[in-house]
């Protein structure tokens, strides 16, 4: 990955957080190379029916509208007023206190106004106070509310771009207004006219039809576990098997694609097979419900439904009493809080019962799906893996509590058992910055693109800053995350901004650590580093 | 412009307002009439607001955890942060709402020597709460005028809140305290660039016009003293659907009464309303249950999916070369 484009860090954290002279409404957005996302293409549009596929990009002056896209959007709010309270409550309940304001990683790291959480609520708040509140009809801007113009529409495009739907304002807000619902009405109805990023609407296109964001085909997805299991074999010595679409399975095991298609989220996933082949788990991977993201959580509700659905689908075809899902954030977010209620009653499945201890997973009773970490933990806690934390002494680990699993289930101390249970050396980042408090990896919502890139950066300066004392304080060197998009996108940002710190899976540091039967005297851990100390 | 457009509506307000106290004509119409106007659009508004919120359905279980949720028994939880049940549904809406916990959490940034570093910021909270509550203390001193013979909470509140006994009349300690709140959310609002920028007319008019009600309230109580038997056989007149026009009482308490009715009229149209919203805001309402239990929305409408037949038709080949299982061959 390329920082050449960029400014140098030293030169990116000079951030100024003094508004600009003129008013926010009349502040024009301004598309710097680096900060946005190319749209998307036209086929994806097209394969998902969703209007106005055509070729365009966001720094075109003509965006190529329908002429009746006001309408459009208006109808479109409308509709999406009468049918989420969140969004009609967002849009009254603000007393711009300006709590939220310095939470945003985005302002944090750009100083640009517009990305404070209020202030981007606002640029959606003003147009629906001047069309659908008495008051903005009557004053105008007295009361708050502007027209919908071009300028307007690319606006949002710019700025709801720019929000990762982190959540981390909502936390902080008095009134829990969630910025992440805001950013979703937004982007819903800039897809209405056709306005999206390519690199949310390809995955999601890639995703309907061959299963996975990355577009990988049945064959393809083979292919690379097999070729994960060689690599198993050459560190471990055991040969793992790998069941793909296993009809009598017991467990469906879900996964983001991430992990099978790159480092280091592969060496996550082969954490995952020899985890299940150590206790002996008669599981199935699934081509056809081959991804555990959903980035139709980026484009609309409909668009999650649309993709989610293939996993009980899938489940019910190959006849499995229930699901496990991998490392992945968003991808939980929907689990945990979409799934059921979208797609479900999941009646069909079992309420899942771990086979290897007895344990009931009540906290999943309905969903029948269970976080891995969940899983795992209960297996430790049940002695049931053999463990040796000495494997894990070349890293000193600190843990980046991704944002969805943290403030929108709850997941904090399942990942951590489990590290420390498999790694010696662990050091938390300052408390400001874990947990419900956790700071993003600045690329989530599906802005982890190059073309982004300097944003990315700046957004995720936080999240780099607060890993870079713990490197400072205890030579950390090694970023442990339970997310594929934090893989991915935390690999890029501690090489601008901390390098020689890089980023595992809790499943790669446990497989590290698992010892296996018949398993031959390991030199090396996962990624072939030769260990110390053993 | 927002700041000086609201002062001035404050100014017209308040000439508006000194016109009618001075004006004999209009007594009638300020005791007698908007009384029951502003208490009826208050009530009407709000009710209004309220149910329009509520008629949105809630379509997903969207709580925002603030902390560990409730999983394997041996993992302690936080029900108060993260909700799993009713009551802690419930504790952490009491603690928003009494206690503005969210709002506790603040934190201010700066970037030191090329990092962030938060510090802690709990002034805002702290005159925010102090604000609230002084509002609510004074409000609910007020009812002394309204009941008859006064409750004996009302004189135990009152007597509490003049417990320090400084000056003839006692200073309540609410009415100090709100002063001290409101300055300070006031001079937050102008003096903060980042605040300054967002503050819309309405956030710096309601503040003023809290002020007005407030500045001649006391005036009124420590300055230019009223008939208080006159006042409260006013109020009892209004509960009572018999309001006499009373004659012994000064300009500035119709001055008072002025802000006041603009203020219940106000409140419903404007930002103030977060004191209804609050309650239905579904990031907070909401238990942390939704893998355990099936949450309904109510418009969920089928949509286009790529079924597994459809997929194994395109890849049939493909899936038959790689040796993977196929239901059609």
């Amino acid at each position: 990955m390329s920082f050449a484009k960029i400014p140098k860090p030293d030169q990116l954290i000079s951030i100024s957080y003094t508004p600009p002279k003129t008013g926010w409404m009349d502040t024009p957005v301004d598309f710097r190379p680096g900060t946005w996302s190319y749209s998307g293409a036209a086929k994806n549009l097209t394969y998902l029916d969703i209007p106005n596929p055509r070729a365009w990009q966001p720094a075109d002056l003509d965006w190529k509208l329908p002429d009746n896209w006001q309408e459009i959007i208006l109808a479109g709010m409308k509709e999406r007023l009468e049918k989420y309270r969140s969004f009609r409550l967002f849009m009254d309940l603000c007393v711009r206190c300006g709590a939220c304001a310095d939470k945003c990683h985005f302002y944090i790291g750009s100083g640009d106004p517009k990305n404070m959480p209020v202030l981007r609520a606002e640029l959606l708040r003003s147009v629906y106070r001047r069309y659908f509140t008495t008051s903005g009809k009557l004053f105008g801007r007295l009361a708050g509310a502007r027209n919908l113009t071009v300028a307007v529409l690319k606006e949002w495009f710019y700025y709801f771009h720019q929000c990762t739907e982190c959540r981390r304002c909502s936390a902080f807000c008095p009134f829990g207004i969630d910025q992440a619902e805001i950013t979703m009405m937004g982007r819903e109805l800039l897809n209405l006219v056709g306005c999206n990023i390519n690199w949310v609407i390809e995955p999601v296109a890639n995703c309907f039809r061959t299963g996975n964001h990355l577009g990988i085909q049945p064959g393809g997805i083979k292919d690379m576990l097999e070729f994960m299991a060689d690599d198993i074999e050459d560190r471990t010595g055991v040969r793992v098997n790998v069941p793909i679409n296993k009809k009598g399975a017991d467990i469906l095991f879900v996964t983001p694609s991430g992990d099978y298609f790159a480092d280091p989220g592969t060496f996550t996933c082969m954490g995952y097979l020899m985890l299940f082949h150590e206790i002996g788990l008669n599981y199935t991977f699934s081509t056809y419900a081959s991804e555990g993201g959903n980035f139709g959580l980026f484009t609309s509700a409909e668009m999650v439904k649309r993709l989610n659905a293939k996993i009980y689908a899938e489940a019910k075809r190959l006849g499995v009493k229930w699901i496990i899902g991998g490392e992945c954030g968003h991808m939980w977010r929907v689990i945990h809080q979409y799934m059921d209620t979208m797609n479900g009653p999941a009646d069909f499945l079992e309420e899942p019962v771990s086979p290897i201890t007895g344990t009931r997973f009540e906290n999943a009773r309905a969903t029948k799906m269970v976080h891995i970490t969940e899983f795992t933990a209960d297996l430790i806690r049940n002695g049931k893996l053999k463990l040796d934390p000495q494997r894990n002494d070349h890293l000193k680990l600190t843990f980046h509590d991704s944002c969805n699993p943290a403030r929108a289930m709850g997941l904090f101390e399942e990942p951590r058992y489990i590290i420390k249970n498999t790694c010696n050396n662990f050091y938390e980042m300052a408390e400001d910055t874990i947990r419900e408090k956790t700071l993003c990896c600045g690329a989530g919502a599906g802005l982890g693109n190059d073309e982004n890139m300097e944003m990315r950066m700046r957004g995720g300066m936080p999240r780099a800053m607060a890993v870079r004392d713990v490197v400072k304080k205890h030579g950390v060197n090694r970023l442990g995350c339970i997310c594929a998009i934090d893989r991915a996108t935390l690999t890029s940002l501690m090489d601008y901004w901390v390098p020689g710190v890089t980023v595992m899976g809790v499943h790669e540091l446990l497989a590290n650590a698992l010892i296996m039967t018949g398993e031959k005297e390991r030199s090396t851990d996962l990624r072939g580093e030769t260990l110390v100390g053993c | 412009m927002n700041l000086l457009i609201s002062i001035v509506a404050i100014l017209i307000l308040t000439l508006l307002a000194l016109g009618i106290a001075l004006s004999q004509n209009m007594a009638y119409l300020l005791t007698v009439i908007l009384p029951y106007v502003a208490f009826a659009a208050f009530l009407a508004g709000f009710v209004y607001r309220v149910i329009k919120w509520g008629a949105s359905p809630v379509p997903f279980r969207i709580p925002t955890t603030c902390g560990q949720g409730k999983s394997l028994p041996w993992i302690q939880t936080n029900p108060l942060e993260n909700p799993s049940g009713c009551w802690g549904v419930i504790g952490r809406m009491a603690q928003e709402i009494f206690l503005f916990r969210s709002l506790f959490r603040n934190t201010d940034v700066a970037i030191i020597e090329g990092r962030p570093v938060y510090g802690s910021a709990k002034w805002l909270w702290f005159f925010g709460i102090l604000f609230h509550w002084s509002f609510l203390i004074i409000v609910l001193r007020h009812l002394r005028f309204f009941i008859e013979p006064i409750a004996s909470w009302i004189g135990v509140l009152s007597a509490l809140d003049g417990f320090f006994e400084i000056g003839i009349p006692t200073l309540y300690l609410s009415d100090a305290t709100l002063l001290a709140g409101l300055t300070f959310l006031f001079l937050r609002r102008v003096v903060v660039p980042q605040v300054r920028y967002i503050s819309l007319f309405t956030d710096y008019f309601s503040l003023l016009l809290i002020a007005g009600v407030i500045s001649t309230g006391l005036l009124l109580r420590h300055f230019f003293p009223t008939d208080l038997n006159a006042v409260k056989t006013l109020a009892l007149g209004w509960i009572t659907f018999s309001p006499v026009i009373p004659h012994k009482v000064s300009a500035f308490f119709y001055i008072h009464l002025c802000f006041v009715f603009t203020l219940l009229a106000w409140f419903p149209l404007s930002k103030l309303m977060h004191a209804g919203g609050i309650f239905l805001s579904p990031t907070r309402n909401m238990t942390n249950n939704s893998r355990r239990q099936r949450h309904i929305n109510p418009w969920n409408a089928p949509v286009k999916v790529h079924t597994y037949e459809e997929y194994e038709d395109e890849f049939r080949d493909k899936m038959k070369a790689s040796g993977l299982p196929v239901e059609k061959e």
